[in-house]
């Protein structure tokens, strides 16, 4: 564990970059630093391998103060990470990787196969190996850097608005692959960052400081959306934080409503029988098709739907699939569907159910009372 | 007895000779030079407020004929070749200190960042990122010092017969023979092309790393648009 202990960083023409912060980062998690440009998060990170010195306060590696290690090995047992991955232009991506390996004193060929390992761990081709990073899009060079950071297999990452230098698309895909490489390898990672976004998606611990190195507040992501500490803090998150919270809410407990759901080849008589205006229809393999209106002559009142023929549904939009979304994703797929019902799918891609705008907030405000509850009971 | 390649004998050189004793009085300087500038660019980088005093003194250095500086040096070295290789060096300096400094800061602050973070020390990252990175840099600079250098030498005949291919021009005033003019001018001038050429591949030679011309770096461009998400899986 690392443990920031009422630490401050003042330079000597007397701006405090971080003012009495402490902070317990816990093991085998994403600890991620948020906040406004000049908020001392940089600084931060930079006390934690000695980068930049604390003026006063300590920090503790597993008990340890920072400060009682040499400070080569205490960098070089610490991954790190920077804004545009800061390669060495002037050697081959393979070399890139294998520096620290090199120089803790690794045979080359070691280090190389190392190298090549992490390589396709963090996704880039090993036959990218001998290029150099100017031949590499900017995606690849910060994977190349991660790539760099876990070479000699630190217990620690440090990383530096590692993604803010990439567009939208890009950054997304590096964030999902740090998720799935932080399962596999489970390094305590300490995250900068100035997009709130990234610190909800990524942290399992999020700390905004705000200007001046102060803490505003220490909080999983989810109770950072429920219970925001201060203004500043809501300010922070910004407009649409409800909608956001209920990324972690699970879309499991929605009651779905199959009453709706009507095969292609369905008889009259099971079309008539639905009650509700909207009547989704499926191929044979359960598939949605899309939407049909019970009172237009789509179907139900001149017959089946076949007769009609099928290309005249309204499109079904994008399914959500209960066990793995959240209660956000079935809420945006009930917004874009047409006639505001949300289409529920398996693993398969096999409709299992709909289900209206109107359940979903019914659903949302038990979430919210329940979580209401839990919060109440860990405050009690 | 008076052909194009026939120097008088009061040279006491061949034309082979001339030209070996014109490139050692040319590139040792610059060689001296480049071994001073290299300390001395990395205190100017180190010590910012030290660099504008530096480059102010190498500039009016520079500025000092070099006709004038072997005049006050022959009091010390004599009419010797060390006489017109002092100024050559120094005045190989003044180009090289801006070259490297300028080379050394064009290190982007984040390779730098990441150097320091993964326990590279001063001296570690000096050697084995700065310098590398500042290669193109430094050479462009003693592309400059080096055909200075090759072209001032000859200005050594006006002191004492130490302007080795230069002492052509005063032989050729002397016994009324041009050709050995033309001859000292052209072979002054294919020196320093040849030299600049060497210099030219030294540096494609140390610099893989660099994106050649503008063909090179518009496939890399393409790639990127055809893999957005930056990974090959």
């Amino acid at each position: 564990m690392i443990r920031i202990d009422s630490v401050t960083k003042r330079y000597p023409d007397g701006t405090v970059a971080v003012d009495r912060l402490s902070l317990e980062i816990p093991d085998r998690s994403i600890t991620v630093l948020v906040g406004p440009s000049g908020c001392g998060k940089t600084t931060t990170l930079r006390m934690i391998n000695r980068m930049v010195e604390p003026t006063e306060g300590t920090i503790l590696l597993d008990g340890e103060d920072i400060q009682r290690q040499p400070v080569t090995t205490l960098r070089r047992s610490m991954g790190y990470v920077i804004q545009n991955a800061g390669l060495f232009q002037h050697r081959t991506i393979v070399d890139n990787i294998a520096t620290v390996p090199r120089m803790l004193g690794w045979g080359k060929q070691r280090a190389r196969e190392r190298a090549a390992e992490l390589m396709e761990r963090v996704g880039l081709d090993t036959s990218l190996a001998k290029r150099y990073p100017y031949q590499l899009s900017g995606g690849q060079q910060q994977r190349v850097g991660v790539a760099r950071a876990l070479a000699a297999d630190p217990p620690v990452l440090l990383m530096d608005e590692p993604f803010s230098a990439v567009d939208p698309v890009v950054r997304k895909g590096l964030q999902d692959e740090l998720l799935r490489i932080q399962d596999e390898l489970g390094k305590t990672i300490v995250f900068v960052t100035h997009d709130i976004d990234e610190a909800i998606t990524l942290g399992t611990m999020v700390a905004v400081l705000r200007e001046g190195g102060r803490l505003a507040q220490y909080a999983p992501p989810a109770e950072l959306l429920s219970t925001p500490a201060d203004g500043f803090v809501e300010d922070f998150l910004g407009a649409d934080r409800g909608i956001r919270r209920l990324s972690f809410f699970p879309s499991a407990p929605l009651e779905l409503t199959t009453d709706a759901v009507v095969p292609a080849d369905a008889p009259a008589e099971r079309i008539a029988a639905v009650r509700s205006p909207y009547l989704l229809v499926t191929d044979p393999d359960g598939r949605p098709l899309g939407w049909a209106e019970r009172d237009r002559p789509t179907a139900g009142t001149i017959g089946t739907i076949e007769a009609i023929g099928t290309g005249r549904l309204l499109p079904y939009g994008r399914p959500f699939v209960p066990g793995a979304d959240s209660l956000r994703v079935a809420l945006d797929c009930a917004v874009l569907s047409p006639t505001g019902w949300a289409v529920a799918v398996d693993d398969e891609g096999r409709v299992t159910g709909v289900v209206s705008q109107q359940t979903i907030g019914e659903a949302i405000r038990a979430a919210h009372s329940a979580g209401r509850a839990e919060d109440e009971k860990a405050a009690g | 007895m008076s052909g194009f390649f026939d120097i008088p004998s009061d040279l006491q050189h061949s034309w082979a000779g001339l030209i070996g004793l014109h490139m050692r009085e040319a590139l040792l300087p610059v060689a001296a030079g480049l071994l001073l500038a290299l300390p001395l660019a990395q205190v100017c980088g180190r010590f910012r407020w030290l660099y504008p005093p530096v480059l102010g003194v190498t500039t009016v250095l520079y500025a000092i004929p070099s006709l004038a500086f072997f005049v006050v040096l022959i009091d010390y070295t004599g009419q010797t070749e060390l006489t017109v290789m002092i100024p050559l060096a120094l005045y190989s300096l003044v180009v090289l200190v801006p070259a490297i400094v300028d080379g050394v800061r064009s290190v982007p602050d984040e390779t730098l960042a990441a150097a320091t973070a993964m326990g590279f020390g001063p001296v570690r990252r000096y050697l084995q990122v700065q310098l590398p990175i500042a290669a193109p840099a430094i050479i462009a600079g003693l592309r400059v010092a080096t055909a200075s250098s090759i072209s001032l030498v000859s200005v050594g005949a006006l002191i004492g017969n130490q302007g080795a291919l230069g002492n052509l021009l005063a032989a050729a005033q002397k016994y009324d023979r041009p050709e050995l003019a033309v001859n000292s001018v052209l072979t002054m001038a294919a020196l320093a092309v040849l030299c600049d050429a060497l210099l030219v591949l030294l540096r494609v030679l140390l610099t893989p790393w660099m994106p050649r011309g503008g063909s090179r770096r518009k496939p890399a461009a393409r790639r990127e648009e055809l893999t957005p998400e930056g990974a090959v899986r």
